[in-house]
C-alpha cells in the first residue's frame, strides 16, 4: 500500500508526518519504508538517520550529436518540443538541461547523427533506519526537472509493505510525479490563510487526480476552528490534528522524532493511523 | 532598476510575510511579481484589483481520434513516459485502440510524429493565466497554474518578465519577487538575471540543509545572495551555525527574525506584518530590509568602479 503525504503549501509538516508515522509503524511491528520525493530539498535523512547501503546515479537520455554526420537541417531543431537544440550556421548545440529525454530528435534525425548518452541529474541512495527501509532521491544542484529522478525513487516501492512517499510542496509536475502510484494520500495543512489557500488548491489537483484523500491539521490552535470549516465546507475527512506546541518546533528543531519527544504526540499519530486504515477499507 | 528574489530552498519559512512587507517598505517604488504559480499567497495579503487577465499557453498535449486509431500500438511503443494506454472502442464491433494519459503526457510529439494513420492530435495547451493589477503599494504581476498543469517555470519567467517590463515603463527601482520553495525549475527561472536573492531560512535541521543546497544554487547561477533568519530563537544554537556558514560562503547576513504571533495575526487580518504591527517583528523586517537595500546600493558601486 502506498500513501503519499502532500501539502500544498511548503512548512505545514510533511517530513514530520511521514518520518514520525514510519516509525510508529515500524514499531509496530509492519512492513514499512518510507520514500523521500521531495529530491529538490530531502529532509526525511536528517530525522530518521539511515544508515545507507546503496547508492545509485539517476540518469536521463539525452541527445548526442555526431558532427561528422550532421548536415545541420534543423530537423531536430523544429521537433523539439523543449528547445533543447538549437541551429547555428553549420552545426546544432544541445542544452541538456532542458531536454525531457524523448528520444524524438533521435527518431527524426534524416541523417542518423544523433545517439544518446546519459546525463545524471542525481543519485537514487536506499538503506535502513531501524525496522524501517529508507529511500531518498538527491537532485544535482542546478538540475532543473525532478520528475525523473521522482520516478526512479517510485521505482523502489516494496510490495507488501506500507510505502509512506513524502511528497515536495506546491501542486505541480513534481507533485503529481510523487502522488501517481499512491493508493491514499495524506494532506498537512495549518490552519492559516496561506495554509487554507494551498490546501485548496492541492485538492482541486488531488481531485482531478481522483486519489482518495484526508486531511492532517498540523499546528492546530484552540479556540480556531478555521482549518475544521474548510474542511466541512470542502467535504473531506479529518484524519489528525496535530496541536500547535513549541515544544513540537523546538524538537523539530534539533532533528527529534516529536513521537518520542513530545508527550500526547505518539496518541495523535496513532489515532492517524486508525484513521488512514477506516479510509483505505471503506 | 534592481530586481530582488525572495527564496528558501525549504518551504514554509515566511517569504511571503517577508516579500509583503518589502513592499510596503518600498514606498510605491518597487512592483511586485508572485513567481510561486503553483502554491501563490502573496495576493492574499496584497489584495491585487486585477487589471489585466491573459490566458498562458505553452506547450502541447497528444489527443487520439479513437475513431481513426487503427490500435497498432506504435504509440505505446515509442512513449518515453508511459502516457499510452490501451483500451477499447465500440464502434461496430469491439476494438484495440489507444488513448493518452493526459497528466502523464509532456508533450514531446513523438507518438504525434510516428502514427501511421496520422490519428493523434497535437493542440497548444492552456496551461494557467496570468495577471497585471493594482494594489495598495504599486502593481503586482501574479498567475495561476492550471489545475494539475504543466510549464510552471515558462509561467514564472513570464511573470518575471512582465514584472521587469512594467518597472521599466514605471521608472520603479525595485521588482520584488516572491519565489517558490525548492532548487528546481521554478526556482531556478526566478532566480535568472536577479541582482540580489535574499534567502530566508529556519534554525531547524532541515533549513540549515536546504539553505546549503539553495545556496550552492545562487552561487552556481552567480546571483549575489544574503540569508535572514525567520523564528531564530526557536533554536540558538542553530541560528548561530547559520550565521557561520554564511560568513564562510560569502553571503551577506540580511538579519533575524522573531518567532512571533503576530505574523500569523496580521496575515489574518490580510495586512502585511509591518502593517499590522510596528514594534518587535516589524522592526525584525524593516532592519532586513535596510541590510537588503543598503547592500544593493552597495553593490552598485562596486559593479560601477569595476
Amino acid at each position: 500500500m502506498n500513501i503519499a503525504i502532500a501539502s500544498g503549501k511548503g512548512g505545514t509538516g510533511k517530513t514530520t508526518v511521514s518520518t514520525n508515522l514510519a516509525m510508529l509503524l515500524g514499531e509496530m511491528g509492519e512492513a514499512v519504508r518510507y520514500l523521500d520525493c521531495d529530491v529538490e530539498e530531502p529532509n526525511g535523512h536528517l530525522f530518521l538517520n539511515p544508515y545507507i547501503r546503496e547508492k545509485h546515479a539517476a540518469v536521463i537520455p539525452v541527445p548526442l550529436i555526431d558532427e561528422s554526420k550532421c548536415t545541420a537541417c534543423g530537423e531536430c531543431v523544429r521537433f523539439c518540443q523543449y528547445k533543447a537544440l538549437i541551429r547555428l550556421s553549420k552545426l546544432v548545440m544541445v542544452f541538456p538541461e532542458l531536454c525531457h529525454g524523448c528520444g524524438g530528435c533521435t527518431l527524426v534525425c534524416p541523417q542518423q547523427a544523433i545517439a544518446e548518452q546519459a546525463k545524471e541529474i542525481g543519485f537514487v541512495e536506499t538503506g535502513t533506519s531501524g525496522m524501517i527501509g529508507f529511500v531518498h532521491g538527491r537532485l544535482n544542484i542546478g538540475e532543473a526537472m525532478s520528475p525523473p529522478l521522482i520516478r526512479k525513487v517510485l521505482e523502489l516501492t516494496m510490495p507488501d509493505t506500507i510505502n509512506i512517499i513524502d511528497a515536495p510542496p506546491g501542486t505541480s509536475c513534481p507533485v503529481i510525479a510523487s502522488i501517481r502510484k499512491a493508493d491514499y494520500v495524506v494532506l498537512v495543512t495549518e490552519p492559516t490563510p496561506f495554509g487554507l489557500n494551498d490546501l485548496g488548491l492541492a485538492l482541486d489537483m488531488i481531485q482531478e487526480l481522483g486519489v482518495p484523500h484526508g486531511i492532517v491539521i498540523n499546528r492546530d490552535e484552540e479556540g480556531n476552528t478555521d482549518a475544521q470549516k474548510f474542511c466541512e465546507k470542502r467535504q473531506v475527512q479529518i484524519l489528525a490534528q496535530i496541536p500547535d506546541d513549541r515544544r513540537i518546533a523546538e524538537s523539530y528543531s534539533r532533528g527529534e522524532m516529536i513521537i518520542s519527544a513530545v508527550p500526547g504526540i505518539r496518541e495523535r499519530f496513532t489515532e492517524l493511523w486508525r484513521s488512514i486504515r477506516k479510509q483505505v477499507q471503506a | 532598476m534592481k530586481e530582488i528574489v525572495i527564496i528558501s530552498g525549504k518551504g514554509g519559512t515566511g517569504k511571503t510575510s517577508i516579500a509583503a512587507s518589502f513592499a510596503a517598505l518600498a514606498k510605491g517604488k518597487a512592483v511586485m511579481a508572485d513567481c510561486d504559480v503553483d502554491a501563490a499567497d502573496l495576493h492574499l495579503i496584497l489584495k491585487p484589483q486585477i487589471g489585466l487577465r491573459s490566458e498562458f499557453r505553452s506547450g502541447h498535449k497528444a489527443l487520439i481520434r479513437a475513431q481513426d486509431c487503427t490500435g497498432c500500438g506504435t504509440c505505446a511503443d515509442v512513449c518515453r513516459f508511459g502516457a499510452v494506454r490501451d483500451g477499447t472502442t465500440w464502434d461496430t464491433y469491439p476494438r484495440v485502440t489507444y488513448f493518452i494519459d493526459p497528466i502523464s503526457c509532456e508533450g514531446c510529439g513523438v507518438c504525434v510524429r510516428l502514427c501511421p494513420a496520422k490519428a493523434i492530435d497535437f493542440a497548444e495547451e492552456v496551461c494557467g493565466e496570468w495577471f497585471v493589477s493594482t494594489t495598495r503599494f504599486g502593481s503586482m504581476v501574479h498567475a495561476k497554474l492550471g489545475i494539475a498543469a504543466e510549464n510552471s517555470g515558462k509561467l514564472v519567467t513570464l511573470v518575471r518578465n512582465e514584472a521587469k517590463r512594467l518597472a521599466q515603463e514605471q521608472e520603479a527601482k525595485y521588482v520584488l519577487i516572491d519565489g517558490s520553495p525548492g532548487i528546481g525549475c521554478p526556482v531556478i527561472a526566478s532566480l535568472t538575471s536577479a541582482s540580489l536573492a535574499l534567502i530566508v531560512t529556519e534554525p531547524t535541521v532541515s533549513g540549515d540543509h536546504d539553505l546549503r543546497r539553495i545556496a550552492g544554487l545562487t552561487k552556481q547561477l552567480r546571483v549575489p545572495a544574503m540569508v535572514c533568519v525567520n523564528k531564530w530563537d526557536i533554536n540558538v544554537s542553530a541560528t548561530e551555525k547559520i550565521k557561520e556558514f554564511a560568513q564562510s560562503q560569502d553571503i551577506g547576513f540580511a538579519g533575524l527574525v522573531r518567532y512571533d504571533k503576530a505574523v500569523t495575526q496580521a496575515q489574518r487580518k490580510q495586512e502585511t506584518v509591518t502593517e499590522f504591527c510596528s514594534e518587535g517583528v516589524a522592526i525584525d523586517i524593516q532592519n532586513i530590509w535596510d541590510a537588503v537595500t543598503k547592500a544593493l546600493a552597495e553593490y552598485l558601486i562596486k559593479t560601477q568602479n569595476s
